[in-house]
């Protein structure tokens, strides 16, 4: 493994002095805090700006931190806030397919079901919240991978459900990708024999998915004759998806 | 079938809604917008009724915009509201006379003492069901004749109107001045048992007949409406809590359910008798579908649920939004001892002692905030447990299982533990939404978008449900704590406190 990357140290130990400090810092003053030449310390800053990590004032021409940090702190929506702002969508989402709906977060390389509905059938049914699912063998599990920054873990082992589980990484990264470009995901047999799930993804106002929606059910109501998920059944998905996204704040597509 | 749709307003307290639902009960399109509270004083709450109309007719096209549909896809609208809150407006110009005064504000509370002095907290119960309380319309309508220059003798002309948000909504949609049976019944100036604006109540009140609206049923055409929604049905008006109890389809007497919102409101179908209640609950009128019986309801209010997660959001600052506060008592595995009695404005139901003020008890160094955050939850399911008691006690009728709605449900360590502390199971249906379903469930029978009742029965599902997992004695020794912390908030408030 290489050793740290200086410019990297660098830059961070400039980040940290513009955050601990209550205001804002010129060029000299954070050359001297770091014992560095004012024309490295300067050539750090102006990558940072550049990313939108510092801004720079105009007036003083003094540095801060800048938004772009503010949001990727930020970036993680609670749980719970993202089942109360789904309640709705998810309600819809049940009555229209006549299936149960979860939605779920990827927690630990598992999904982690954060809200169930029933299946509108008034059968006696269990709630589900706080169970964990296989992330590469659920509809809701491929949808949250394919559009993670980290991706599939690598190396990780795949374990097979069925016979029809994919286990196989390479063919698993084929299917994430055609997951990320069409906008859905669909499991058929794949975690258990005879039930198949289709999921879509909730995306916020910048973009980033923060969680996935899905309905379960039997082959024989999900799926064509010939397996393949039931396009109505596909567009009430991604409608919900769509409508819990615009929800929360983002841009419509 | 053009008539697709039936569209539903929701004018409660903090905003106006529009959801357009299908004949499933599905939701297809939702609108949204807030209006202004007034604080013109302490204890004083008002809202612009000229803004709310402004804001219904905007929720109701945006709804409509959201689909890309019309008003012509729409078989009918129907209306709920936040209850009791009382608008004046000149009946000529259709201008509001002064701001329409909201149903929490207080400024009738010398005029209720006095009304109370003579004859009682309870004088007019047994006639209109409801203690004197400031809540509800009558004195909020005395307030205004006395204090508006001009009125009373307009109103006593019949040329000021007196409504509540359904009564202002209807006219302003169809120049009819109406109102249904359970918006009137929260006037304190209907009978119960006639149906109709009772002369003792009004010479009691003080308040001229002439003003007031007709008391109509809660599932009918009252008009068709003008201007941007021409020939639009409007076909339902129930009070929000009432259309709650008949969106979540407790249509025979036993049946209940409890919303769950900044307060919470637990309402149980007892019939077509009223039931007094012994145990300080209230006697309503639950719905009435054109001329059919009226069906009662006992009602049990709890002041304090949702509003107490959002003062520890906007007083304290322990979570920025309130579904965390679902994760912040995760952090701990109970409550540590500590319970949290909000009576922050007294006690209600069924206590009903105004000398009361919250409490914070069992706190030790032991505490942190995460159990602060349970106490919090708690305290919603405890509440719950006493009103269900009352009710028990009233209706003679064991609680078998609770339907619940509103934004809480949504709470999910919550459920759990009002099943736990209820023990009995509790289930959600699949619309959270009951109170717009409500209305538009009303609506759609009064046009025959639905044939009855029961085809809406078939539309209610089980969204999820929790189950009882608490054994006796924990549950035991937990409702003993929160009884002993609820006696600590009492003889709190002294005779020259202000």
């Amino acid at each position: 493994m290489p050793g740290p990357i200086q410019s990297i140290e660098r830059a961070a130990a400039i980040l940290r002095l513009l955050a601990s400090g209550a205001r804002k810092m010129g060029v000299g003053e954070l050359a001297t805090a770091l014992g560095l030449p004012k024309g490295t310390v300067h050539g750090i800053l102006r990558t940072l700006q550049h990313v939108g990590f510092v801004e720079q004032s105009q007036d003083t021409g003094k540095y801060q931190l800048g938004a772009a940090l503010f949001h990727i702190g930020s970036s993680y929506l609670d749980a719970n806030e993202l089942r109360t702002r789904a309640l709705n969508w998810s309600d819809s989402l049940a009555a229209r397919s006549k299936e149960s709906v979860r939605i779920g977060t990827l927690h630990e390389g598992q999904v982690l079901v954060v809200h169930h509905v029933f299946r509108p059938d008034n059968s006696s049914q269990v709630l589900e919240v706080g169970a964990l699912l296989p992330a590469h063998a659920s509809a809701l599990g491929r949808v949250l991978l394919a559009n993670d920054p980290l991706g599939q873990p690598a190396g990780a082992e795949l374990a097979g459900f069925t016979p029809y589980t994919c286990t196989d990484p390479d063919q698993l990264r084929q299917l994430l990708a055609e997951t990320k470009s069409r906008g859905w995901a669909a499991e058929v047999e794949e975690m258990v024999e005879g039930e198949v799930s289709v999921a879509a993804p909730i995306r916020d106002r910048r973009g980033v998915t923060v969680g996935a929606i899905g309905i379960s059910g039997p082959i024989e109501r999900l799926c064509d004759p010939d397996r393949a998920p039931r396009t109505e059944l596909v567009s009430y998905v991604r409608e919900a998806a769509r409508a819990i996204s615009r929800d929360l704040g983002a841009i419509p597509w | 079938m053009s008539h697709r749709y039936i569209a539903a307003i929701d004018q409660g307290t903090t905003s106006s809604r529009c959801i357009v639902f299908d004949s499933s009960g599905s939701i297809v399109s939702v609108a949204q917008k807030e209006h202004r509270q007034i604080f013109p004083r302490p204890g004083w709450v008002e809202h612009d009724a000229e803004e709310i109309w402004a804001n219904v007719l905007d929720v109701v096209h945006g709804a409509l915009q959201k689909m890309s549909i019309t008003v012509h896809d729409l078989a009918a609208v129907g209306i709920t509201n936040q209850r009791e809150t009382t608008v004046l407006w000149d009946a000529e110009t259709g201008r509001p006379v002064h701001n329409a005064i909201v149903w929490q504000d207080t400024r009738t509370d010398q005029l209720v003492r006095e009304l109370a002095a003579d004859g009682g907290q309870d004088r007019f119960r047994e006639k209109s069901g409801l203690p004197l309380a400031t809540y509800f319309s009558g004195p909020k309508i005395r307030w205004l004749l006395d204090n508006v220059p001009g009125v009373r003798e307009l109103a006593e002309a019949g040329k000021v109107l007196f409504g509540t948000m359904d009564t202002w909504l209807i006219w302003k949609l169809t120049g009819k001045h109406v109102t249904d049976v359970t918006n009137a019944s929260r006037t304190m100036l209907m009978n119960l048992r006639t149906l109709d604006w009772d002369d003792e109540l009004l010479a009691a009140m003080d308040v001229p007949r002439a003003m007031l609206p007709e008391i109509r049923s809660s599932a009918e055409v009252y008009g068709q409406a003008t201007g941007t929604l021409q020939g639009l049905p409007v076909a339902s008006a129930l009070g929000d809590q009432q259309a709650a109890l008949f969106g979540q389809t407790c249509y025979a007497p036993g049946e209940g359910k409890c919303t769950y919102g900044t307060g919470s409101f637990l309402l149980l179908n007892t019939g077509t008798e009223p039931v007094t209640s012994a145990n300080g609950l209230i006697t309503t009128v639950g719905y009435r579908i054109g001329d059919q019986p009226v069906t009662y309801a006992l009602e049990g209010a709890i002041a304090v649920t949702g509003s107490l997660v959002q003062w520890l959001r906007d007083n304290v600052g322990l979570i920025t939004s309130a579904p965390e506060i679902e994760t912040l008592a995760l952090t701990v595995e109970d409550n540590g001892g500590c319970y949290f009695v909000p009576a922050f404005a007294g006690l209600f139901a069924p206590h009903w002692r105004s000398d009361a003020r919250g409490v914070i008890a069992g706190l030790t160094g032991y505490i942190t905030k995460g159990h602060l955050a349970r106490a919090v939850l708690e305290a919603t399911a405890w509440q719950t447990r006493e009103v269900v008691d009352a009710m028990n006690a009233d209706s003679g009728v064991e609680l078998s299982t609770l339907k619940v709605d509103g934004g809480m449900t949504a709470n999910n360590m919550l459920m759990q533990f009002l099943s736990d502390v209820l023990d009995v199971p509790v289930v959600r249906p699949i619309i959270a939404e009951t109170t717009c379903l409500g209305a538009a469930y009303a609506a759609g029978l009064a046009v025959g978008f639905w044939p009855d009742v029961d085809a809406l029965r078939q539309n209610w599902h089980r969204a999820a449900e929790w189950l009882p997992a608490m054994d006796a004695k924990t549950r035991d020794r937990g409702y003993r704590k929160w009884r002993k912390a609820v006696q600590r908030t009492m003889d709190w408030i002294d005779e020259d406190d202000e």
